[in-house]
């Protein structure tokens, strides 16, 4: 019976801390999370259909965005990629795609926030991508 | 409780008796006639449904592909073009499940009609197929001209249209199921996974019906 107690007390101690934990989620997690969920549903509606639910790509038609070495050495040339469109050869994961990617008309919050999406999903993990610096990657645009 | 367990078993049994004895048919689509005919002196009326009419296309490996080549076939069509931005790419991700699925099955096709047959060339179509990574006769792309295209899709309940004024291809993203006797069967939104899934189904439903025979 006090055993029974015991356990009892511990998991509305630990109920508590959790929801202290979870209510005093930092202001950077929380900017994180608004980013994210944003770019979440910009990715639905302007990336998914080429790039798939899980970035998955298509085939040898359309490249991946699974490749965490090409997100990540690439990560100031995404949001010129993504205003501008792309052309021509690129290699993911060993595999060649040549092909276009269509310009985009997404002000630098959006994009900022579709690429704190990618960057955090699919395997990605290089956290947060603001709009002041997406605004600062633009002006370096090829 | 043993009559409880017993109850059971038979409310089971029963269930699987009824669903073992009931055969799933695929509905008959688009515009239905009704004729009568008096032969040897008896007047009978049948329903004669809408077909596919008569077509002619080249397929990716410069072959010419007309009607005739799919009779016999079960088959399921698509409307696209290589540079669609927009839902191509989802539908064709889907096809392939299809494909997949299908690819070793005789009698089974897959036609993806070029609405855009100026840039949808034949070499065109190849490289797609092959950056798609299909080969062989079960998935065929086919180029023809504008005019028949889209004068084709209507009888398969396709909507599509000439470029709007922003240069985008407006067309709807169906997957339709087409028999043997080149009668609709079904309409998939090829876009979402759901209904393909539906569409395999299907494909063995129909597969499997007893009445598919070839009318002439």
């Amino acid at each position: 019976m006090k055993l029974r107690a015991a356990s009892a007390i511990g998991f509305i101690l630990l109920s508590l801390v959790t929801v202290i934990f979870v209510s005093c989620q930092s202001d950077a997690e929380v900017e994180f999370q608004r980013y994210y969920s944003n770019g979440g549903a910009i990715y639905q509606a302007r990336c998914q259909n080429c790039h798939g639910a899980h970035g998955e790509g298509l085939q040898a038609l359309i490249p991946p965005l699974n490749d965490t070495t090409y997100i990540k050495t690439n990560k100031p040339a995404l949001a010129c990629y993504i205003k501008n469109g792309m052309k021509g050869k690129i290699v993911i994961l060993s595999r060649h795609f040549e092909g276009e990617m269509p310009a985009s008309d997404l002000a630098p919050v959006e994009l900022a926030s579709v690429l704190s999406y990618i960057s955090n999903s699919f395997g990605n993990k290089l956290g947060i991508v603001k709009s002041e610096q997406v605004e600062e990657n633009l002006k370096g645009c090829k | 409780m043993k009559n409880f367990i017993g109850a059971i078993a038979i409310i089971l049994l029963w269930n699987a008796c009824k669903f073992n004895g009931d055969h799933k048919t695929l509905p008959i689509l688009g515009k239905k006639q009704a004729v009568t005919k008096t032969v040897d002196g008896k007047t009978t009326t049948d329903t004669v449904y809408q077909t596919i009419p008569a077509f002619k296309y080249i397929n990716q490996y410069g072959d010419s592909i007309t009607d005739k080549r799919l009779d016999g076939n079960i088959y399921v069509a698509d409307f696209f073009f290589t540079t669609c931005p927009s839902i191509c790419p989802v539908m064709h991700r889907n096809m392939l499940n299809v494909y997949n699925a299908f690819k070793d099955t005789t009698g089974f096709k897959i036609i993806s009609y070029s609405i855009d047959p100026q840039h949808d060339s034949v070499p065109v179509l190849k490289k797609y197929a092959d950056k798609l990574g299909i080969a062989g006769n079960t998935w065929w792309l086919l180029q023809g001209t504008k005019n028949e295209t889209y004068q084709l899709a209507k009888n398969y309940l396709v909507s599509v249209q000439e470029k709007n004024p922003a240069g985008e291809y407006i067309h709807d993203g169906y997957f339709i199921l087409i028999d043997k006797q080149k009668r609709i069967r079904g309409t998939y939104e090829g876009t979402d996974p759901k209904e393909v899934n539906r569409l395999i189904d299907d494909i063995k439903t129909l597969k499997a019906e007893p009445g598919e025979t070839k009318v002439q």
